[in-house]
């Protein structure tokens, strides 16, 4: 040992630090501990604070997945809006003359039955169903936000009665229930945006609710209860606040679920009425032919719907990390 | 001979996402066959590392980066997992602090722990179910052949713990390690479980390791003890010698920062500063040297290794010499004398709180939609106490006594069934829902998890600040300015406001509990629970700052608490709870160390204190059995189904809290620990309960 044994010095009674322990420290004891607090300033963490949006979105971005999500739904939009600028096909006029040639000079994505360039009919119809399933999935979100708050919120009867009611519509198959409504409405972009929304606000309400119930019992909420605060100051302060997270996650799977849905509205014939199309009236049309060889009527709206919808799931999982809070500190 | 497990400078890591900690940096321990070695640290110590470390167990990102662990001269840190399955359970037992949490909740114990025996063992269904029932017989659980149907949630937390017993012992193994095995547990059931372990070891000749933060509970029961700091081992020896004369100085420092039977009982604990290091980013030199009072230049350069004794090796270039003797408890006379002087103090003045028979009763209902009362929960069943301004009434109790409640009737946070919360001559159980604002000003609460009291997405400014702005209290600017006063009363920066709460350690969100409840100036704080999450030598920081705040404030504080020994150290008038009633109210002093009441006997014997002398002698003593249900509680007085001294009266007729000192000492029982003094029955017989 290099370091040669040298005794302690002795503890000087005196010292403040010493005289805590001896008993006789009513003086001494008087005045906080100053090494309390000098250890209390130096205790915090060095990096500057960040609010919990950025650390949110830090997490986002460490998330390769979600990042290459966002990525394709940018895309994807970009592709669908501004893409018909660019790039012109034929995607109203009927022409035999052209119909189902393979992918070539003229048309990179080939033609389908009635002679419409494929990718460009891809463009337009992608609008339908990105419109379609956001909107839907965004008055699902909110109608099932405001119904799921209000049973979690009051709870008791209300809550009882509200519940068994999205029970009983839940018990319905969604696809069964949108085909009834569809069957009944001719259905426009409009009405689809309606009908989906109606039939899948449920899960969220139910979300929703168990987070009310949740969020309601915090000990911060009763620690707010303690200093005299009431019900609004509750909800607005606290309860929502720290729903929202949630809320965002699930609208992002709401999405992918909508989209889903109105692509397999539209595949049953009972979407968006012709010659207005989207991606699943396309696949409709092309599985006609699908034991001609002609892939090119398939795959191209298949491969879009398909990285769409895991996009938007993607996202939602990387959102699911960076609302969490205890993922942050890592 | 070689000793049973030998670890060998074992070094472990784990991987976050952005950092590596060194959970275990050089930790050599030996255990002997049939030896019982006690491992003692705060949180994050290393020390239940070490125990995932031997199992292989080891956390996500986890895994051993140096060293080795030999079990019988076999190293069984190189194994692979199939070979390592072979180990744990067979050789390894091991028993989880939540029994909970590890048990399976959807088989029943018996297919549990006879799944262990037929892994390892090969035995049949029927030979295995066969062993099931001999382990839980061995482990003291009651009609063992009936329960090994049975499912976790159908047995209370102390025998769900004896069923996570019976399957580490089920394969006989020759090494069981413990890690917290009685922190989620009440101190009357630790002892018991504590004291079943003792005697397996004995018994069946294996050895044990005890991982727990509580130095009481090692003394009275572990053969060698070692003390871990920061991923090290800083100090190891017998249990004796550790607990008589402790050279490092962080061992010292912990049993002067511990309230309990051998700490001097007026005057200050001693606070560690700081808190442990970042093992992220570990300091060069002596880990502790940090917070160390003795620390020098060298202690900040180079690591001291560990050395010393050969009995007693320890990580200290500068080690506290020879212990003084351990203080004397104060001798009843003293106390006696000292209780009188206090009582006459405060004979004049009107008590802040007055509760008088104050009682809440929960409903029990069942049926989802329309929901039928079946019963009801009396948790709080006519309780009486009153506080004066500025003291202590310290509330203890088991867990499910109903102290909670009290705290929360107070407050608010529930209404009482009946009788009367006076503050001030105001009665707060009349108080109309709209008029809750004013209580505000008045009573606060501390809550035991600052953390989930506090929103988490809210900076420390705006949490600090939604008192006043709820209570309407001054414009911006003196908001602010009281909330830096408050920040510098409970020694936090003024920069903590632009922090969130996560960023803050266990004690300085406690710290921030304390400075929300009080800014608001309220007369009485209800403190539930405040130290019980804590550290020791966070915990004497905070009881510090609660008496530092209590003297130049004048508050009044209801300290309610499972730890008779920080109740007894910050009270200065105790009230005993079991069952809904309280069965013991006196001088703090006078109820510790004369108790009346057999369960409070119970109680203070049932404490683990860092003492091995007081600790083994306490040993068979304790509460035996288990808190019975308050939905049904026993006719006549409560604690008779645990009560060594019940007899028929004791179920015919419910005791009266009556006097037993002239200072107000009261307790409700037939057949009592020590007969009135005469003079309190002459001058206080026929009135109503005036405790404290």
């Amino acid at each position: 040992m290099s370091i040669p044994n040298v005794p302690p010095e002795p503890p000087d009674p005196s010292l403040p630090a010493e005289g805590l322990i001896s008993g006789a420290a009513d003086v001494a004891a008087a005045v906080p501990a100053p090494e309390d607090l000098a250890i209390a300033a130096g205790m915090l963490p060095a990096t500057k604070p960040r609010s919990a949006f950025v650390r949110g979105m830090e997490v986002f971005f460490e998330n390769k997945l979600a990042v290459a999500g966002g990525v394709i739904i940018v895309v994807m939009v970009l592709f669908c809006s501004l893409g018909p600028l660019f790039y012109h096909g034929n995607t109203t006029v009927v022409n035999f003359g052209n119909q189902t040639l393979p992918p070539g000079a003229g048309h990179p994505l080939g033609t389908d039955s009635n002679g419409n360039d494929i990718l460009a009919r891809l463009m337009t119809s992608g609008q339908i169903s990105l419109e379609v399933g956001i909107a839907a999935a965004i008055l699902a979100t909110v109608i099932g936000v405001l119904w799921g708050s209000i049973a979690g919120y009051f709870g008791g009867i209300i809550d009882a009665v509200m519940m068994r009611i999205v029970d009983a519509v839940l018990s319905i198959p969604v696809l069964f229930l949108a085909l009834v409504i569809v069957a009944i409405v001719t259905p426009s972009e409009p009405i689809l945006i309606l009908v989906i929304a109606m039939t899948s606000w449920l899960t969220t309400s139910r979300l929703v609710r168990g987070e009310a119930l949740s969020l309601r019992v915090r000990e911060y909420v009763q620690a707010m209860r303690v200093m005299g605060g009431g019900s609004a100051r509750a909800v607005l302060r606290h309860i929502a606040p720290n729903a929202i997270g949630t809320i965002v996650v699930n609208l992002s799977f709401q999405v992918a679920d909508a989209i889903g849905l109105v692509v397999a509205l539209s595949y049953l014939g009972l979407g968006i009425r012709p010659p207005e199309e989207d991606w699943g009236a396309m696949l409709s049309n092309g599985i006609t032919y699908v034991a001609d060889g002609y892939w090119w009527l398939i795959v191209p709206a298949g491969v879009c719907i398909v990285i769409v919808i895991t996009a938007f799931i993607w996202i939602g999982e990387g959102l699911r990390d960076a609302v969490e809070v205890r993922l942050q500190r890592r | 001979m070689a000793p049973l497990l030998q670890i060998e400078d074992l070094h472990t890591e784990i991987r976050l996402r952005s950092a590596t900690v060194q959970a275990l940096a050089g930790v050599s321990l030996t255990v002997e066959a049939g030896e019982c070695l006690g491992i003692v640290g705060e949180s994050g110590s290393g020390k239940t590392m070490t125990a995932l470390s031997i199992m292989q167990l080891l956390p996500p990102g986890g895994h051993i980066t140096g060293g080795r662990v030999l079990l019988d001269g076999q190293a069984i840190s190189t194994l692979d997992d199939n070979a390592m399955r072979n180990v744990r359970g067979n050789e390894i037992g091991m028993i989880f602090q939540d029994p909970l949490t590890s048990l399976n909740p959807t088989m029943t114990i018996g297919d549990q722990i006879a799944e262990t025996v037929r892994l390892h063992r090969g035995a049949g269904r029927q030979d295995a179910l066969a062993r099931a029932v001999e382990v839980l017989s061995l482990v003291g659980m009651p009609r063992p052949a009936e329960r090994v149907r049975a499912y976790p949630h159908q047995l209370s937390g102390g025998m769900r713990q004896r069923v996570m017993i019976a399957m580490a012992l089920a394969c006989e193994p020759r090494l069981v390690i413990a890690d917290e095995p009685t922190t989620a547990l009440d101190v009357t059931i630790q002892k018991q479980i504590l004291e079943l372990l003792d005697d397996l070891r004995k018994r069946l000749g294996m050895a044990v390791i005890l991982v727990t933060h509580d130095l009481g509970v090692i003394a009275g029961r572990a053969d060698r003890a070692a003390v871990m700091y920061a991923g090290r081992v800083m100090e190891e020896t017998s249990t004796l010698r550790l607990f008589g004369n402790p050279r490092h100085p962080y061992t010292e420092a912990l049993f002067q920062a511990l309230p309990g039977k051998s700490a001097v009982d007026s005057g200050r604990l001693y606070n560690i500063p700081g808190q442990p290091p970042d093992l992220t980013r570990p300091p060069a030199g002596c880990k502790f040297a940090a917070r160390c009072r003795y620390a020098q230049d060298a202690c900040r350069t180079d690591e001291p290794p560990l050395e010393g004794d050969a009995d007693h090796p320890y990580r200290c270039f500068f080690p506290v010499g020879r212990a003084t003797d351990p203080a004397e408890p104060a001798s009843a006379q003293v106390i006696a004398a000292e209780v009188a002087e206090r009582a006459a103090a405060e004979a004049d003045g009107q008590p802040l709180l007055q509760i008088e028979h104050l009682v809440k009763n929960f409903p029990v209902t069942a049926g989802a939609v329309l929901q039928r009362r079946v019963g009801a929960v009396s948790a709080v069943a006519d309780v009486s106490f009153s506080i004066r301004p500025g003291r202590t009434f310290g509330l203890v109790g088991e867990s499910g006594c109903g102290k909670t409640t009290v705290g929360r009737l107070i407050v608010g946070l529930e209404r009482a069934s009946g009788g009367s919360i006076l503050l001030d001559g105001e009665d707060l159980a009349r108080v109309k829902r709209s008029d809750r604002k004013r209580r505000g000003s008045k009573v606060q609460l501390m809550f035991q998890d600052s953390y989930a009291s506090m929103d988490p997405r809210m900076r420390v400014g705006p949490i600090l600040r939604e008192p006043l702005a709820i209570q309407r209290v001054g414009g911006r600017r003196q908001q602010q300015a009281k909330i830096n006063a408050m920040l510098d009363e409970v020694g936090l920066p003024r920069a903590a406001v632009e922090r969130y709460p996560h960023e803050f350690s266990g004690g300085q969100r406690q710290r921030l509990g304390l400075a929300r409840a009080l800014i608001l100036s309220p007369k009485l704080l209800v403190a539930d629970e405040p130290v019980s999450a804590l550290d020791v030598s966070i915990q004497a920081q905070i009881l510090n700052l609660m008496q530092d705040l209590q003297r130049d404030l004048g508050l009044s504080y209801l300290f309610i608490s499972h730890d008779l020994s920080v109740v007894q150290y910050m009270a200065d008038t105790i009230g005993v709870m079991y069952l809904g009633k309280l069965v013991e109210v006196g001088p703090a002093d006078d109820v510790y160390y004369r108790p009346v009441h057999p369960y409070t006997k119970g109680l203070i014997d049932a404490i683990p204190v860092p003492d091995p002398q007081l600790e083994r002698a306490t040993r068979q003593k304790g509460v035996a059995g288990e808190l019975p249900s308050n939905i049904h509680p026993p006719s006549g007085c409560r604690f008779r189904t645990r009560c060594p001294f019940a007899q028929d009266l004791c179920a015919e007729q419910e005791p009266p809290l009556r006097p037993f000192t002239a200072a107000g000492h009261l307790a409700a029982c037939h057949f009592p620990l020590r007969q009135p003094e005469p003079e309190a029955l002459s001058d206080a017989a026929p009135e109503p309960p005036q405790p404290a």
